[in-house]
């Protein structure tokens, strides 16, 4: 227990040093070769976000880049481990789909906006297209590597209680790889955010990215740091949702002594077998 | 017992080459298993034990000759040929029950009663109140008492046994094959049990087999571990290391 409060000390310590640094180098107008004369200071920010708090057009640009990401990265989700699964486990899906993928892969997902302004008919749909298409790399990639990498002796566990192809894909392949997958969610919904707030910018109507853009060419600088700020927790409150919902699904997993989240009993050392212990990516905290 | 038990069935190889393609490991094999019996197959490491296995499971294709159940070839896995892998094979995300259900589900039996068999398998094995637990909460030994009890709770006509208890020490070994012989005791079915350990095959086979000549030797009854030291055994054990060794 001392462990957890005092990690909760130091935790709420960091950010307030952050902080109360930030106050200091620009309330005092810094000039050291970084500038901080035109920083608005935290006591700036807050006041801006208190106002923005009580309009009605700052929940409505968070509504609108909410539904925008979920949309786009469960779209993404859906996709990217269908087509990792399928090109994982079929040669012809490889063969197929293969090269397109890699050669589309390489592109950055924002520098997509011209196809997606040709493409769709609105902004809004032309938005999910991008948030999509910049989520479903990781979690296809990642889908894909640990569906090959399942331990063989399951699958031939399954076929030889009569187990067919659903039953194979259902029983060993989703769960065995579930781990995996979830590593590629958590980068996902990362990357998801970055594209999301860059296509708001650069063609959206309404939303946190095109809202900052816009305090920006107004020179409103308490506005773009509220953008900022809610950028930030709106990123962090979705990774942490993915980040939760993947330990819930992965709680057969072992863990090692030590590490968070505890273990609900307490139990003597134990030998665990590798094959039966895939790596367990999820367990990588990603805000620490 | 509630159900009755189909008998076993009957395996057969015949002028059978066996291995991957382009790589034999067994050539020109032949070898009866008579329906019901244990016939323990004994080899040095590497001589396609576990091969021979997993072609008479349905997993690989024979390269050449016959591999049949009862006179018809053996083409594909079949839920009536159960294998018990050398490895953890119990699935880690299910727990030790839905371990053993799965090959019920997988034939459509309904919820509760396989949640009873699975719960009796697991009694029989001596892991009654533990079907709650991952497979990572319990012992090696009690995870191959599992996967004895996901193989026999679908009530299959053969059990095909790869190593099964190679892992474990020798204690745990000594009790699990007193269980194995227990278990299977009434259940019918015909069963090859592969392994390296000569004593092991001696007390577990009705007959034993060399690989890779396919020899077959008949073990005299009763299967007690005090009938070790009587001169008919010894001499039997003493010809099996010789065969072995002869043909490494």
């Amino acid at each position: 227990m001392r462990g957890r409060r005092w990690s909760f000390a130091l935790r709420t310590l960091s950010l307030v040093a952050a902080l109360g640094i930030w106050q200091l180098l620009t309330s005092y107008d810094v000039n050291l070769w970084l500038r901080f004369e035109q920083f608005p200071t935290v006591t700036d920010v807050a006041g801006a976000f208190g106002d923005r708090l009580g309009s009605d057009a700052y929940w409505q640009d968070l509504t609108d880049s909410l539904t925008r990401i979920v949309t786009g990265f469960a779209l993404a989700a859906v996709l990217g481990i269908t087509v990792g699964t399928a090109v994982a486990r079929s040669r012809v899906a490889s063969d197929l789909l293969g090269p397109v993928l890699e050669v589309i892969r390489p592109v950055p997902a924002i520098a997509l906006v011209p196809v997606a302004i040709l493409l769709f008919p609105s902004n809004e749909q032309g938005i999910v297209f991008i948030t999509c298409t910049a989520a479903f790399f990781p979690v296809m990639v990642s889908t894909r590597h640990a569906v090959r990498a399942l331990t063989p002796v399951w699958e031939e566990a399954v076929l030889t209680m009569g187990g067919g192809r659903w039953r194979i894909l259902g029983s060993v392949v989703l769960p065995g790889a579930l781990p995996g997958i979830l590593g590629g969610l958590s980068v996902g919904i990362g990357v998801s955010w970055i594209c999301v707030i860059s296509a708001e910018m650069i063609s959206g109507e309404y939303g946190v990215g095109y809202r900052t853009w816009q305090d920006y060419t107004v020179v409103d600088y308490p506005g773009v740091f509220v953008g900022m700020a809610t950028i930030g927790l709106l990123g962090w409150i979705t990774s942490t949702a993915v980040e939760l919902l993947g330990r819930r699904l992965t709680r057969w997993l072992p863990r090692t002594e030590g590490s968070r989240p505890p273990p609900p009993v307490r139990h003597r050392n134990r030998a665990v077998t590798p094959a039966a212990a895939p790596v367990p990516l999820v367990k990588e905290r990603v805000h620490p | 017992m509630t159900t009755t038990t189909p008998p076993g069935v009957r395996l057969t190889l015949r002028g059978a080459v066996l291995g991957r393609p382009g790589a034999p490991v067994l050539d020109g094999i032949g070898l009866d298993v008579v329906p019901g019996e244990i016939l323990a197959v004994v080899g040095p490491s590497g001589c396609g034990k576990s091969t021979l296995l997993r072609t008479l499971a349905g997993l690989l294709p024979p390269l050449a000759g016959e591999v049949a159940q009862d006179g018809e070839a053996i083409t594909a896995p079949r839920a009536e040929r159960a294998l018990v892998f050398q490895d953890d094979a119990l699935l880690p995300w299910r727990t030790v029950r839905a371990n053993v259900e799965l090959p019920l589900a997988i034939r459509g039996v309904a919820r509760a009663e396989r949640r009873a068999r699975a719960e009796s398998w697991l009694a029989r094995v001596g892991l009654e109140g533990q079907g709650t637990k991952l497979p990572h909460r319990i012992s090696g030994g009690q995870r191959q008492r599992v996967q004895l009890a996901r193989a026999l709770a679908a009530e299959p006509r053969a059990v095909l046994m790869d190593e099964p208890f190679g892992a474990l020490d020798a204690q745990t070994r000594a009790g699990m094959q007193q269980l194995l012989v227990d278990v299977l005791r009434g259940t019918g079915a015909t069963v090859v049990f592969v392994t390296h350990d000569v004593d092991e095959a001696l007390f577990l086979g009705d007959r034993v087999a060399l690989l890779p000549t396919g020899r077959v030797l008949d073990v005299p009854r009763p299967r007690e571990r005090a009938a070790h030291t009587d001169p008919a055994t010894v001499a039997l054990r003493r010809e099996v290391l010789e065969s072995l060794t002869a043909t490494h």
